[in-house]
């Protein structure tokens, strides 16, 4: 008996050193943290590859947040537009999906739209430094994808996001 | 001991699997009703006189529950109904007089053999001594008492007010059970009152925006089952499906029915930004409505088909915008508020419910056109959305969030009395009022 609740108690620590790793994990996605950590893209010197995805600090980063009711992509996020860019550039059979979604304010049909053009906002910021419209598919989930569900501010800003990712590189 | 109780477990299990196995077996709402109208009429509900075996369903119940949560009468509580008769010349009037009831229901349902049974009931006036209605309903099954029930709250509620009731009547919603890969959604109609779900339709992504046919045959959604969002037409009964728009670009959205149900509008963005369109079922063609670069969308029709109300945020804010059907110069209609969004039009055409932003709470709002535009609040926020009228506009239906998950009210359209409708264990949302039913 005594064994059971010892190995209960190990099972309990391990998932809680496992949440709390996970969250570390989740963090340096917020806006703040992020941008000290870029290295800013060597362009002309370093040609990407498929493998720089996993690899490349910059790269990365798959995640632009947004203020309220905003779809400007803000001063520091310009990094991370410019090496996902440069990627389109140098690897041109590359697809990208730009995943749009909102906070839980507002109806959902409205919040599609809104989704739409912070997808739309990153989609022009990639195209302005040099990536292609031909590779780049905006996808507006509007509210429907919160990572976060608490009614407040904190988790709200987590949910204002445009979520990069690769379909084919 | 432990063996009964054991195999209670097994039998509990049993049934269990067996509810789980039917295919239309769906997880019931819980329902509760707070609030009540101080001005509703009294009215006594007396049980309904039966022989034999007893039957599924309290038909005095349904009744009662029926005209509480609609606001406008307050039905005598079970406890304080001292006498049961259950023919006219039963009732001592002196007695209802003396519990200050205005009107007593009475009944009696009948073996009609087969499985089926016979309903009778009669409506008093109780200070006139006097019948209203009288009636034997069509023969029904014992597993359908339920709709007949609805069927004599709609004769007693329109025999009183003078409005159609719209008890029976069926919504439709949405069902969000689990978070992430695991998430399962599910396309749900219900009777009125949460009773009787049945799946429509069902998907691992997003399921929003269910829309009525106006003949209840069918309902309009979006679902991300593809990955982006594409609109379907789902016939209830066959179960047959229909792509009505599944572009690749952009999104395809916010379906609504003409009021003849032979056109959808919808909202689209294909060009660039969401823009809305009427679609003709028949031939399939589309028609541009609006041209602007801000979002257009959540079109809804006026009832005489003559025009469609949406939300646009062109002045910066989404407010209430409204277009002539074949086109033109959209006019704004909303101007109360920070922000208003997703208009629901009553029958009458006289009032517009909409979600209403004010800071950070969103909550239902009806614009009275027949007051001279005055606005109510019929809900106390904080994110409350999705308005949809009953048919004869006693009531509405909304999506609110409760703390850590989204539950639906019905709502008499004074505010005044709320019924929640609630999941055990998942979400409810997306809530849509449907037509009156046939008989």
């Amino acid at each position: 008996m005594n064994k059971t609740v010892r190995i209960a108690l190990v099972a309990l620590l391990c998932v809680g050193a496992a949440a709390c790793t996970k969250k570390q994990e989740t963090k340096p996605q917020q806006p703040q943290q992020e941008t000290q950590q870029v290295a800013p893209p060597q362009s002309g010197e370093h040609k990407y590859t498929a493998a720089d995805l996993d690899t490349d600090a910059c790269l990365k980063q798959r995640v632009v947040y947004f203020d309220f009711d905003k779809d400007e992509v803000k001063p520091e996020f310009q990094q991370i537009m410019q090496c996902h860019a440069k990627f389109l550039q140098d690897v041109p059979t590359a697809r990208m999906t730009l995943d749009g979604n909102t906070d839980e304010r507002g109806t959902r049909e409205y919040n599609l739209g809104l989704g739409e053009r912070r997808g739309n906002a990153v989609s022009s910021a990639l195209q302005a430094n040099g990536g292609s419209a031909s590779q780049i598919n905006v996808v507006s989930h509007g509210k429907e994808q919160p990572v976060c569900r608490q009614h407040n501010e904190d988790c709200w800003s987590k949910n204002r996001r445009v979520e990069i990712s690769y379909s084919a590189t | 001991m432990k063996k009964l109780t054991q195999f209670l477990a097994i039998l509990i299990a049993y049934c269990g699997l067996a509810l789980l196995s039917q295919v239309h077996a769906q997880q019931p709402l819980t329902v509760n009703v707070v609030g009540m109208t101080k001005t509703a009429t009294p009215i006594a509900v007396v049980p309904f006189a039966q022989q034999g075996a007893p039957l599924p369903t309290d038909i005095a119940d349904v009744i009662r529950n029926d005209l509480n949560r609609c606001g406008k009468f307050r039905s005598l509580a079970v406890s304080e109904i001292v006498e049961q008769p259950s023919q006219g010349s039963d009732i001592k009037f002196a007695t209802w007089r003396l519990l200050k009831q205005d009107y007593i229901v009475i009944g009696r349902i009948k073996d009609a053999g087969n499985g089926m049974v016979t309903v009778e009931y009669e409506l008093w006036d109780v200070n006139r001594q006097q019948r209203l209605l009288g009636e034997a309903m069509s023969p029904a099954a014992t597993s359908d008492l339920r709709s007949v029930a609805h069927q004599i709250a709609d004769k007693i509620f329109q025999q009183i007010t003078g409005i159609p009731g719209a008890f029976w009547t069926r919504i439709a919603y949405v069902t969000m059970v689990g978070t992430g890969n695991n998430a399962n959604y599910s396309l749900i109609v219900a009777d009125s009152d949460g009773y009787n779900p049945q799946v429509v339709a069902r998907s691992h992504e997003a399921l929003l925006s269910p829309k009525w046919s106006p003949d209840g045959s069918r309902i309009a959604y979006v679902s991300f089952e593809g990955g982006n969002s594409a609109i379907y037409i789902q016939n209830i009964g066959t179960g047959a499906r229909q792509l009505i728009s599944g572009r690749a670009k952009g999104i395809n959205s916010a379906p609504a029915w003409s009021p003849d149900g032979t056109k959808l509008a919808l909202s689209l963005s294909y060009t660039g930004n969401p823009e809305i369109y009427v679609m003709d079922l028949g031939s399939r063609q589309e028609t541009r409505l609006t041209r602007s670069m801000a979002i257009n969308t959540e079109p809804v029709w006026a009832p005489d088909g003559q025009s469609i109300y949406f939300t646009s945020d062109r002045s910066g804010k989404p407010e209430i915008y409204r277009v002539s059907a074949g086109g033109g110069t959209p006019e704004r209609i909303s101007f109360q508020g920070q922000q208003n969004l997703d208009a629901s039009i009553s029958y009458d055409g006289k009032q517009i419910a909409m979600v209403q932003a004010n800071g950070n709470v969103y909550r239902i709002a009806i614009v009275d056109q027949g007051q001279g535009g005055q606005l109510r609040f019929i809900s106390p926020g904080p994110i409350d959305e999705s308005p949809s009228f009953a048919p004869n506009a006693s009531m509405l239906i909304y999506a609110a969030s409760d703390g850590a998950r989204d539950v639906l009210y019905a709502v008499s359209s004074d505010g005044m009395v709320r019924q929640r409708l609630a999941l055990a264990d998942g979400n409810v949302r997306e809530p849509a009022w449907g037509p009156y039913r046939k008989q």
